[in-house]
């Protein structure tokens, strides 16, 4: 037995072939890459048309603040949806009972996974920031935004991805987890500083409530990356709150890690 | 050692007793088919066999080892085929096959199992595209791949038409004469006859009949049924061994015209059993 074990590929080797393999069919299913993955930059491009206006004080232009905003959609979109939807579909078409029939372990699993929302999220990013700079002229930062970029991005990429695992363990059926998934991802942006800038439209209970997800810190922090730092009057707090966002972004991956933990699932039918 | 190795085994779901104290015992290389009805607890047998349900109660060894407990390397020597999977429509099948291969220590070749499941022709195809029966047999080649010592097969030619289910048999055989110990849940009987050296008909969480497909529930003990037309009277005779009777009824100089021997088939051997049992 211990010749069998010794040659046994290692978890992380299954890993990357699950992330290569999660990745092509990914790309296979072009109603996946249309109406998910393109959806937050046709987002862009629609609300970049329609308000077409800037904020006269600071000269930043209506569309280069949706860009910001819209890379906290991007994560949301890759991390929460793509994982949530498919883990209740890989749940539902056998693919997790399939693995458990093999001695592939959970984690090479869920580490195929993570590399493909890692690869789907930075190339949402990119189309996003094309489209901001490309279309609304927007200017890229410098190097110290881009490091505030890289954690903030991770950060996020990472609370979207474990929420996305622990909400999947409530969608009973893969058909209804787009529709599910999408009522917190559509409300929190409309709260959230996303889809309505300045956030201080809102009433302030709704900013309260909103600053307990993590959606508006999110979008505040890929503001202060992208945008002039005069723009900063117009948050919540008048402030970018750097430290805070990290706090709260922080600790919702302590929040999801645990959902994830006590949640997860490998069928569909309990024991 | 046998392969399996089942003792008491229970499994109780929200209150409802789905198996109530199985015993199992099945040789290395030998083909075992559970038979039973829908909802007699073939699956759920099996799940826990295969260690993809945690069993209530009772002892089980499989290749030596708790299903419950047992890790990768156990993994590794069984061999899953899934009864209703519809995973990686996307892939073909090569792709999939070399995927799963790579989960394994000592992979058979892809072509190699491809060729063996008689998919040659559609290794280019997306999976999507394939019939049920050629879904199915993809399902084998996955559960092969590994080289399994142990291979479990529930309820594999559902839905298969007559000929796609004739193939089947040739390929489990094959593996059979390979020296693969084989566990087949089915509920068609022919199959059972067709490919098991041993069987066991599950009804209601109980093991209500054990034995080869000629001995099971007495089958070979149960004696003849001799019917004859003699003068416009149809007569029927249950009888232990027919040579006497018939030797008397050639004596009296009866009309044999009409005369008809049968023996209880599987089929009905099955039914009673089940039926009695209900």
């Amino acid at each position: 037995m211990t010749v069998a074990a010794a040659v046994l590929p290692g978890t992380f080797t299954n890993g990357v072939a699950r992330g290569k393999v999660e990745i092509l069919q990914f790309i296979r299913d072009r109603t996946a890459v249309v109406f998910t993955f393109a959806f937050p930059a046709m987002l862009l491009l629609l609300f970049g048309t329609i308000f077409g206006d800037s904020y006269d004080d600071t000269g930043v232009s209506v569309a280069q603040v949706y860009t910001a905003s819209m890379i906290a959609y991007g994560a949301l979109n890759t991390g929460f949806i793509t994982m949530g939807s498919g883990l209740a579909l890989d749940r539902e078409d056998g693919t997790l009972k399939r693995l458990r029939g093999t001695p592939i372990t959970s984690t090479a699993y869920l580490i195929g996974k993570l590399i493909l929302v890692f690869v789907l999220s930075v190339a949402e990013v990119a189309m996003l920031l094309l489209v901001g700079v490309l279309v609304y002229d927007m200017p890229l930062p410098d190097a110290s935004h881009w490091l505030t970029f890289v954690w903030l991005f991770l950060l996020s990429v990472i609370v979207c991805t474990l929420c996305g695992v622990a909400v999947s363990a409530i969608v009973k059926h893969a058909r209804s987890a787009g529709a599910i998934l999408n009522v917190p991802v559509v409300a929190l942006q409309f709260v959230s500083g996303v889809f309505i800038h300045p956030i201080t439209q809102l009433p302030t209970w709704l900013i309260t409530v909103a600053s307990f997800f993590p959606v508006k810190w999110m979008s505040q922090g890929f503001r202060y990356v992208f945008l002039p730092d005069s723009m900063k009057q117009y948050e919540a707090a008048g402030q970018w709150e750097l430290g805070r966002t990290a706090l709260v972004l922080g600790a919702w991956c302590v929040i999801g890690l645990v959902l994830c933990l006590t949640t997860f699932r490998w069928t569909e039918k309990d024991r | 050692m046998n392969a399996i190795e089942v003792r008491g085994l229970r499994k109780t779901y929200r209150g409802h007793d789905a198996v109530r104290g199985i015993d199992l015992s099945v040789a290395r290389g030998e083909v075992f088919a559970l038979l039973g009805p829908n909802g007699a607890g073939k699956t759920t047998t099996v799940e826990i066999l295969e260690g993809h349900r945690p069993r209530s109660g009772g002892e089980a060894q499989v290749l030596g080892e708790d299903p419950g407990t047992a890790g990768r390397v156990w993994r590794s020597r069984i061999g899953v085929v899934l009864q209703d999977a519809d995973d990686a429509a996307d892939l073909t099948v090569t792709e999939m096959v070399r995927h799963v291969a790579g989960f394994y220590p000592d992979p058979r070749p892809a072509a190699e199992v491809i060729d063996l499941v008689g998919l040659t022709e559609k290794s280019t195809s997306k999976i999507r595209a394939l019939s049920g029966g050629q879904r199915r047999r993809v399902d084998v080649a996955l559960g092969i791949v590994g080289r399994p010592e142990l291979l479990f097969l529930d309820e594999p030619t559902t839905g298969f038409d007559p000929a796609a289910r004739r193939q089947f048999w040739d390929l489990i055989r094959a593996l059979a004469t390979d020296g693969t110990t084989i566990l087949l849940t089915t509920h068609y009987l022919e199959e059972a006859e067709a490919l098991a050296d041993r069987l066991a008909v599950l009804s209601e969480g109980v093991i209500v009949a054990e034995g080869t497909p000629a001995t099971l529930g007495g089958r070979s003990a149960a004696g003849a049924k001799v019917s004859w037309r003699d003068g416009g009277v149809q007569h029927t005779e249950q009888v232990a061994d027919p040579t006497e009777l018939l030797r008397k009824l050639i004596a009296a100089d009866t009309d044999l015209t009409t005369l008809t021997i049968t023996r209880p088939t599987l089929e009905d051997t099955y039914l009673a059993l089940i039926g009695d049992h209900r």
